[in-house]
């Protein structure tokens, strides 16, 4: 493709390699998610520490809030997996094929989506489930409402997933003429 | 920024906030009070005292008790949890615990130099003095003949130290410059602490300039009150209020030409927070101010646990345990005395 815009922007994005769209997707879905789901597990973590030190009672029942945190990075890794199986080889003469373009991008895409959805996700649990134990070392009656708002706020995570995993049935390469 | 504190609180100050959280969760509540105030005998108030926080604490106290011990005790809790928060604190919030105790320090260095001036005895006087300001040098401030000495011998190595650039001076120490030395000292460390804060930012400095405000209008207030008929000059008084608050500037101009409570009132009537506290007095009567007073700070101070990831709280706790302990030597004073009918008259409920 020897077009005559010598120096478009838009040239230069086309020529890169759908591979390598996809391996930052791949590592940006499993890499984010878990940065989302470790910064959530120490938000919560070091408050219940400290909670349950006056209050012992707390400690099995505010797992379910780090729980909640280990699920993003899980999301993450299965989307990882998944993305990882819809990489196939074409020849040389298809990388740049508008079919191969549009399942790099999709790949990519899709790993963006569930990356940063599980980042603000996990963050959102974490928070929430710092309060949650602190609420519950002053009153336990407090804990089941709010680990309600943290239902919510995982189901954020899921939203990704979910459209991650639909945005990856578009990569489809071009099959080998 | 404000509002994103919750990302990065906790890494070093999410333990010692859960920490401070649990500690409040045991201060006194009506029901303690209402079993403390029907106590017949200080041994009563130690039965009813075993079953709280404070228990380990007063269990091996011999049967006569006087109330000092029973005082004392208490805030030997208190020191002990601070002690722990501070040697597991990280900066700022390290600093934010020092800068709590610098007013302990200040009270600590004006009672040593005025029991020195009665000629007491020095160790007497450092067993009264109040255990989270002690510093090492302490003792030192019984040979310091004027405030330059003071400063050369003692104070240049302490974290007073850039607080005493106000008031140097060569004079001798006498019973009105020393109480002038300590509102100077305390007007420099208030001011200190609330740059201190505002350098913090978000929820720290937004909820402790409220709570330091109000620390230097009270102060203002009660400056006016007690220098009225004494013979600081207008310039001198209003010199003693701080450059915060409410008040400042216009308030502190009105209080300086005040001279007597119902001047004071008409001026403060002018500030709604305050309004509410001068109607509850009559005219003319100043006894109930300081409690109504007390009940405001506490109310104000309850208000910082409301939200988390900032370092009120500790500040907070720590005036709430003072705060407590107050309640406890009046009780236990009214116990010993017999006099139970003036029980409520100046005991503060938390919660």
């Amino acid at each position: 493709m020897s077009t005559a815009a010598s120096s478009s922007w838009g040239t230069a994005l086309v020529k890169i390699s759908p591979y390598t769209f996809s391996a930052v997707g791949i590592a940006v879905s499993i890499g984010v998610s878990v940065l989302g789901a470790a910064w959530g597990i120490y938000i919560t973590g070091s408050s219940l520490i400290g909670a349950a030190i006056k209050a012992p009672r707390i400690t099995s029942k505010n797992l379910i809030s780090v729980i909640f945190c280990e699920a993003v990075a899980i999301y993450g890794v299965i989307v990882a997996i998944i993305l990882q199986t819809k990489l196939e080889s074409v020849p040389s003469s298809q990388i740049y094929a508008a079919e191969s373009l549009r399942a790099g991008y999709a790949i990519f895409a899709s790993g963006l989506i569930v990356g940063f959805a599980n980042l603000v996700c996990g963050l959102c649990v974490g928070i929430i489930g710092s309060s949650c134990a602190l609420s519950d070392a002053q009153n336990s009656s407090l804990f089941v409402k709010i680990l309600v708002i943290e239902i919510f706020g995982s189901a954020l995570g899921l939203f990704g997933v979910i459209v991650g995993i639909i945005m990856s049935a578009q990569a489809t390469w071009p099959t080998k003429v | 920024m404000y509002g994103f504190e919750a990302m990065t609180f906790n890494i070093h100050g999410g333990y010692l906030e859960a920490i401070v959280r649990g500690h409040r969760a045991g201060l006194l509540t009506t029901a303690d009070y209402n079993n403390l105030c029907q106590c017949e005998s200080l041994d009563d108030i130690k039965m009813h005292l075993s079953a709280t926080e404070y228990g380990p604490y007063l269990q091996n106290e011999p049967s006569p008790l006087h109330t000092t011990t029973i005082v004392e005790k208490c805030t030997l809790k208190l020191v002990d949890d601070y002690k722990h928060m501070l040697c597991q604190a990280t900066e700022p919030l390290s600093t934010f615990l020092e800068y709590i105790t610098y007013g302990h320090m200040i009270d600590n260095v004006v009672l040593i130099v005025t029991g020195t001036l009665h000629e007491r005895d020095v160790q007497e006087l450092l067993e009264k003095c109040h255990p989270l300001g002690m510093f090492d040098s302490i003792a030192t401030l019984a040979v310091a003949q004027n405030m330059r000495e003071l400063y050369r011998l003692v104070l240049v190595d302490t974290p007073l130290a850039p607080y005493f650039s106000e008031c140097i001076t060569s004079e001798d120490l006498d019973d009105m410059n020393i109480e002038i030395m300590r509102n100077t000292l305390y007007k420099a460390y208030l001011e200190d602490f609330y740059r201190f804060c505002e350098k913090l930012g978000g929820a720290t400095a937004e909820i402790m300039s409220d709570l330091l405000a109000f620390e230097a209008d009270r102060r203002a207030v009660n400056i006016t009150i007690n220098s009225i008929g004494t013979e600081l000059t207008r310039d001198d008084r209003r010199k003693l209020y701080s450059n915060f608050g409410l008040l400042y500037p216009y308030g502190h101009e009105e209080l300086a030409v005040c001279e007597d409570i119902d001047q004071v009132r008409a001026v403060m009537e002018k500030y709604p927070p305050y309004q509410s506290i001068f109607a509850k007095l009559s005219y003319g009567e100043s006894q109930m101010l300081d409690k109504a007073f007390y009940e405001e700070e506490v109310k104000r101070l309850c208000l910082a646990f409301e939200q988390q990831f900032h370092y009120a709280v500790f500040f907070a706790y720590m005036r709430l345990r003072e705060q407590e302990i107050r309640n406890l030597m009046w009780i236990s004073e009214c116990v010993a005395q017999n006099q139970k009918s003036r029980v409520h008259d100046s005991v503060v409920f938390i919660f």
